[in-house]
């Protein structure tokens, strides 16, 4: 009996696989059941946001942003507008900003309550999605009263935000925050203290701080390597700066710590959210919510039917749109995904020149491949979700 | 903040010496042009100088600038995570003059320098595999470069009687309107007939 021929084996996972989170095609090359080599084809939902952008105003590339990572559209929007208004250097009222820092915690809940429990229907359970995504309607609730819309909401405008707050919402969250409390305790003993979801997570996509460096690795991903890299710290922006709250670090770098990181943060997320509404109700935390210069941020609907002078401002506005002074800029912030960066620049007319969007989970699904190595074919659907990709901003 | 920045000019611009042809601080954020033949060994000095230790790979994007000789930028933003610190490092480049790449010193490089073929047909020597990566299988043409329109060249549509996906050159039932809302009172650089007359 000679020796077997044996060759390797190429699958297709994908582009339409309820575990690949969106439309990516993998090719898999495995070795029986130890993949060999990953080859992710990304693109299928590529629209060129970056083109489409170069086309439009200011104000209107804005909602293009909700589009990207659209489980958490409003930190992607926040990005944006701190690139436009350093550019213009315009300085935004305090409670908008402070509007801002509590939605954006909001989209940091949204995003990690889809992660954590959509990696546990990954490795096999059906319930926790379904807890999550309860919290998730409350949560794009809040969005839809404050906004309009429940996820493209298109509120965070260069200068502020587009309108304030109903007054019984800040009450309306507050109440949410405690319940929410005690969901994610029950979350807790569901999904990261089951025996399962620690067979299939602990010790797989094992990651050294060295590697997430050079791979370009962000948020939870860099954190579950065991160092306290959080841009909401280390560079802050906004108001993040007066909050007071922690950054939950994990030892080991595997998909186990990541997911325990993120449950942590959306504790910290609610923290910070208390503080935000607390602020809100303070005295200082009164006043406009968009900058009062008639130049960038439109009128009031009242101000624009009785004067004539809100009224060009408005129409200039909505024509042509502002004019942004000549320069770059690269403003990051931490979305819930990583760093999401925008690298703005404007050659001073009333479009962007060029605007790249520098996405946390293209550079963390580029890394499928040597994560995946060595692993089996059923790890790899928990490594995906393990690393938190959204098809809109990957393909952008 | 800018003092900072100021100081870790000075020492690039020294330690790399003529591969640094322009060095600027804006909006505190400190850019670098670097000679295209030397963009591996200034980002060998960028990630291993301990002043510098730039180890964190962010990103790597194209630009396009049709009215100059080198059209395209490679915009290189790196960060040093010891130092908090961001840097970007800018390399000209024209349609056909590669680029060095820097995927041997991070692999993250890789995908980025993808793209940037991809939107822009910026070339990277050294690459592995320079393939298309958001495009169409078999797209043509390099989307993001300025004389790319806006609305491409072809549509696809799923054609009943041959069974597959058909490629058809784009038909749009309205011209696409782009307006110049630029007003002439601003933001222009000629003079109107009649201007030169309220100076004297």
């Amino acid at each position: 009996m000679g020796e077997h021929n044996i060759r390797n084996f190429t699958i297709n996972f994908g582009p339409q696989h309820p575990a690949a989170h969106g439309v990516l095609r993998l090719v898999l090359e495995l070795d029986g059941e130890v993949v060999e080599r990953v080859d992710p084809h990304i693109g299928l939902l590529h629209r060129g946001t970056e083109k489409l952008i170069e086309y439009k105003t200011y104000v209107q590339a804005n909602p293009y942003f909700d589009r990207l990572d659209y489980v958490a559209p409003m930190n992607q929007e926040h990005a944006f507008c701190m690139a436009v208004e350093k550019l213009l250097g315009i300085e935004v009222p305090r409670r908008a900003e402070l509007i801002r820092v509590l939605y954006s915690e909001i989209g940091r809940l949204l995003s990690h309550l889809l992660n954590v429990t959509t990696q546990a229907m990954d490795v096999g359970a059906l319930t926790p999605p379904l807890w999550g995504f309860e919290e998730r309607e409350k949560l794009m609730i809040f969005y839809e009263r404050a906004s309009g819309a429940r996820m493209h909401a298109n509120y965070i405008r260069p200068g502020g935000v587009s309108m304030d707050l109903p007054p019984d919402l800040i009450d309306d969250i507050e109440a949410f925050c405690d319940p929410f409390m005690q969901v994610l305790d029950d979350l807790d003993t569901l999904v990261i203290g089951n025996r399962i979801f620690k067979q299939r997570n602990v010790d797989i996509g094992v990651l050294t701080l060295d590697d997430c460096w050079k791979w370009g690795f962000s948020g939870a991903i860099v954190r579950s390597c065991g160092v306290a890299w959080d841009l909401r710290k280390s560079q802050p922006y906004s108001l993040y700066e007066e909050m007071d709250f922690d950054i939950p670090v994990g030892l080991n770098g595997d998909n186990y710590d990541r997911q325990v990181i993120r449950m942590e943060e959306m504790r910290q997320s609610v923290r910070i959210m208390r503080q935000c509404l607390d602020k809100l109700r303070a005295p200082d935390g009164q006043g406009p919510v968009s900058t009062l210069d008639g130049k960038v941020a439109p009128p009031s609907r009242k101000d624009m039917k009785r004067s004539m002078e809100a009224l060009i401002h408005h129409f200039k506005l909505y024509t042509e749109g502002f004019h942004v002074p000549a320069g770059e800029v690269y403003v990051p912030v931490e979305a819930p995904k990583g760093e999401f960066g925008v690298y703005l620049v404007s050659d001073g007319t009333n479009k962007p020149y060029r605007c790249k969007i520098r996405a946390p989970g293209f550079a963390h699904l580029q890394g499928m491949d040597f994560m995946c190595r060595g692993h089996m074919l059923a790890d790899v659907a928990g490594i995906l979700g393990s690393i938190d990709i959204v098809f809109g901003e990957v393909d952008r | 903040m800018s003092a900072d920045l100021q100081a870790l000019s000075d020492h690039i611009a020294s330690s790399l010496g003529e591969a640094v042809e322009d060095r600027a601080i804006a909006f505190d954020e400190l850019t670098i042009v670097v000679r295209r033949e030397d963009i591996v060994r200034a980002a060998t000095f960028l990630r291993d100088d301990p002043l510098c230790r730039f180890v964190c790979f962010i990103d790597i994007c194209g630009a396009d600038y049709p009215a100059r000789e080198k059209r395209f930028d490679v915009v290189y933003h790196l960060l040093a995570p010891h130092h908090n610190q961001r840097i970007r490092v800018k390399v000209e480049t024209d349609e056909v003059t590669p680029v060095p790449s820097l995927i041997g010193l991070w692999p993250a490089a890789n995908w980025f320098e993808r793209e940037a073929y991809d939107l822009y047909g910026i070339l990277f020597s050294g690459h592995p595999d320079l393939r298309r990566m958001l495009t169409d299988y078999g797209f043509e043409g390099h989307p993001l470069r300025k004389d790319f329109p806006l609305t491409g060249y072809v549509e696809v549509r799923y054609d009943d009687g041959q069974g597959r996906v058909v490629y058809e050159p784009v038909k749009l039932n309205q011209e696409f309107r782009n307006f110049d809302f630029l007003s002439p009172w601003e933001g222009t650089d000629y003079v109107l007939p009649g201007d030169e007359k309220a100076k004297t």
